[in-house]
């Protein structure tokens, strides 16, 4: 129980829930489980991403391209719909996440290989494959009525109460938390992260687990550029800007830890869903959007801040340690 | 952050004879690698545009990289002592409605420069005091503060914009100071060699540099790890706040999204400059040299009507290359030594 308390996902959710009762107190509407449903669907792409960068933020990378992969994704298989209006919704789902691998896997790569510094890494593929979304689109939108229906219709078919997008996200979540917590790639992850060294004597290759946890966060970012476009039925080059940032936000908000090594799936999906219930309460409760950048850069710096102190250890520190030996 | 585990299967190391002279040292530097890249920049862009020469096209060209060089000084020494702010374009636009807000209260010249350097100064401050006086880390941090600080000029001006600056406020954005010799470029010029001696003459650049190498090993030497840290938090927001004015100034108009991304490219300007992303090493002249690879590249690619977002797949793929070239060089020449 008091493990429980303590627990940073459970102070999240309990914040979380006071949020939603607070605005419901003013707007009951907002709670209605339709309302819910909704705002829960606005989040997914956000939880997706935020599933993938917590596997790469555990082995203390940090992958900066996820908006830029998700972008050029989304490009990618509106060209094919619109080229081939009868491919089948597998066949693309199966290009979309392949493509998001294949740019995963270059960053991952690179990391591993060469031993760049993964934030230059990503920091350069983010403006590369963002570059190449407009020399294959020549800056061109694709809207929606270049799109096939059944391309369109994918992501939003409702299948018992929840459109397509919600199940995905849930049943990603699912997958997620067994693969961290049930498989030794997932126990990699955070033996990578905790301590690089102690890893490499027990045997697990540190680059290799770094360059899986990209190829994972690279499928997810492909993955959601598909439903993301499809979603909204329409592809350009400035899709999802600045969304690699909201999506570290997540994972800093649901307590996994930059230095890698601390984090969970439940932290990774309430962080996504504080910072989604956020952006959707805002012009219920009649505050002007604008207001959204400011709260999300709050909220990252108490959630932080609150880290770093609940992890201090306790006693007295007789000799410094390094702040974060790297 | 990467696994400099494996880095250290060397074997035994050799000691020359003797230490390598300057000239030795300089012919195998980075600087002299991006040198090489400038000119050869320089003169295929001369090749392919009759106006690239023009001395007036040139001084305009300088304006694509100063204000963000001004910040790439001050980034490069965050980055040698191990620290980053990725919250620099986010301080210029809010040191920009602040000065945008001042002059609907009619506020003079004088005070708008007060004000947008007190506003830069703060921010540093803020960012300061958040990593060196509850130890977090600064990516995170500065993370966060880059949405707070932009997110307050959204607040602040939603979809408006400041306009209404005073005529002599645009000196310092598009006044020149001698024939083709701009403010800002004289600036640059000036702001280059300050932070050269800085960061390679004095006690304060050794200490900066010891802290990137080996923060706990720098605090055992004495050096007050979190006060210099928090010097350069300062100075960062500091020279944020310089590069506000000279982009308000030249731009005369303030919107939210005021310098936009900017913290990307001062990066890629500091780590294409041989700064170590990690800390510990770099000079300040590879980042000028930097400075002009990334403005002449700009200008070029503009005056041949190439589109900026293919500009930045250069700037990406340089980014990459002058990392990983280098180290893929190491590797085929140790390999052939076996």
């Amino acid at each position: 129980m008091r493990t429980l308390v303590k627990s940073r996902e459970a102070i999240l959710a309990a914040a979380i829930l006071v949020l939603v009762a607070a605005i419901a107190t003013r707007f009951p509407g907002f709670v209605a489980p339709a309302n819910l449903a909704n705002v829960f669907n606005d989040t997914a792409p956000l939880i997706l991403l935020a599933l993938g960068q917590m596997a790469v933020i555990l082995t203390r990378c940090i992958d900066l391209s996820v908006a830029a992969n998700l972008a050029l994704t989304g490009m990618v298989v509106a060209l094919l719909n619109t080229m081939f209006p009868a491919l089948p919704i597998p066949v693309i789902l199966l290009v979309a996440v392949t493509l998001g691998a294949f740019m995963g896997l270059v960053n991952g790569l690179l990391v591993w290989k060469l031993d760049i510094p993964p934030i230059v890494v990503t920091l350069g593929t983010m403006t590369i494959y963002r570059g190449i979304i407009f020399l294959i689109s020549d800056g061109a939108w694709i809207n929606a009525h270049e799109m096939s229906d059944a391309f369109k219709a994918f992501p939003r078919a409702v299948v018992l109460g929840l459109p397509v997008l919600s199940w995905i996200a849930l049943l990603m979540v699912a997958a997620f938390a067994v693969l961290i917590t049930r498989t030794p790639l997932g126990r990699a992850f955070y033996a990578v992260g905790g301590n690089p060294h102690a890893a490499v004597y027990t045997g697990i290759d540190v680059g290799l687990t770094q360059c899986a946890a990209y190829v994972l966060s690279g499928a997810l970012a492909g993955l959601t550029g598909y439903l993301w476009v499809a979603r909204y039925a329409v592809a350009y080059v400035d899709i999802a800007g600045g969304f690699e940032l909201e999506v570290v936000a997540a994972c800093v908000i649901g307590g996994i830890s930059i230095a890698g090594g601390i984090g969970t799936v439940g932290g990774a999906l309430l962080g996504a869903l504080f910072l989604g219930i956020v952006k959707n309460a805002l012009p219920v409760v009649n505050i002007s959007p604008f207001w959204q950048l400011a709260i999300s850069g709050s909220a990252i710096i108490v959630a932080v801040a609150f880290n770093a102190t609940s992890n201090r250890t306790k006693g007295r520190v007789i000799l410094k340690k390094a702040e974060h030996a790297a | 952050m990467s696994t400099t585990a494996t880095a250290s299967h060397a074997g035994a190391r050799q000691i020359p004879d003797r230490l390598r002279t300057p000239l030795q040292r300089f012919l195998g530097s980075w600087e002299l690698l991006l040198l090489g890249v400038t000119v050869a920049v320089f003169v295929l862009n001369s090749f392919a545009s009759p106006y690239f020469l023009d001395p007036w096209n040139l001084s305009d060209a300088t304006f694509n990289f100063t204000e963000k060089a001004l910040i790439a000084f001050a980034m490069a020494l965050l980055i040698v002592s191990g620290e980053i702010d990725l919250s620099v374009a986010s301080i210029i636009a809010l040191a920009s409605t602040a000065m945008g807000f001042a002059v609907q209260m009619g506020a003079e010249t004088p005070v708008l420069v007060l004000i947008g350097l007190t506003v830069g100064l703060a921010c540093g401050a803020f960012n300061g005091a958040l990593v060196t006086g509850l130890g977090l880390p600064s990516i995170v941090v500065t993370i966060g503060t880059m949405s707070l600080f932009r997110g307050i000029s959204y607040i602040v001006l939603g979809d408006k914009a400041y306009t209404g600056y005073p005529s002599d406020f645009a000196f310092f954005g598009q006044g020149y100071v001698w024939w083709v010799i701009s403010f800002e470029f004289a600036l640059f010029a000036v702001c280059a060699v300050l932070f050269a001696v800085l960061l390679h003459r004095t006690n304060f650049g050794r200490a900066v540099t010891a802290i990137g190498n080996n923060p706990v090993g720098a605090l055992f030497s004495g050096i007050r790890v979190p006060k210099v840290k928090f010097a350069l938090f300062l100075l960062t927001g500091l020279m944020s706040g310089v590069a506000a004015i000279c982009l308000t100034s030249r731009l005369g108009a303030t919107r939210p999204s005021i310098a936009f991304g900017w913290e990307l490219e001062v990066v890629t300007m500091v780590v294409l400059g041989g700064v170590n992303i990690l800390g510990g090493s770099g000079t300040i002249p590879g980042v000028v040299i930097a400075a002009f690879v990334m403005g002449m590249v700009t200008f070029g690619f503009g005056l041949l009507n190439v589109p900026g977002i293919v500009m930045s797949i250069f700037i990406g793929l340089l980014l990459i290359a002058v990392i990983a070239l280098p180290r893929v060089a190491r590797r085929v020449l140790a390999a052939r030594k076996g």
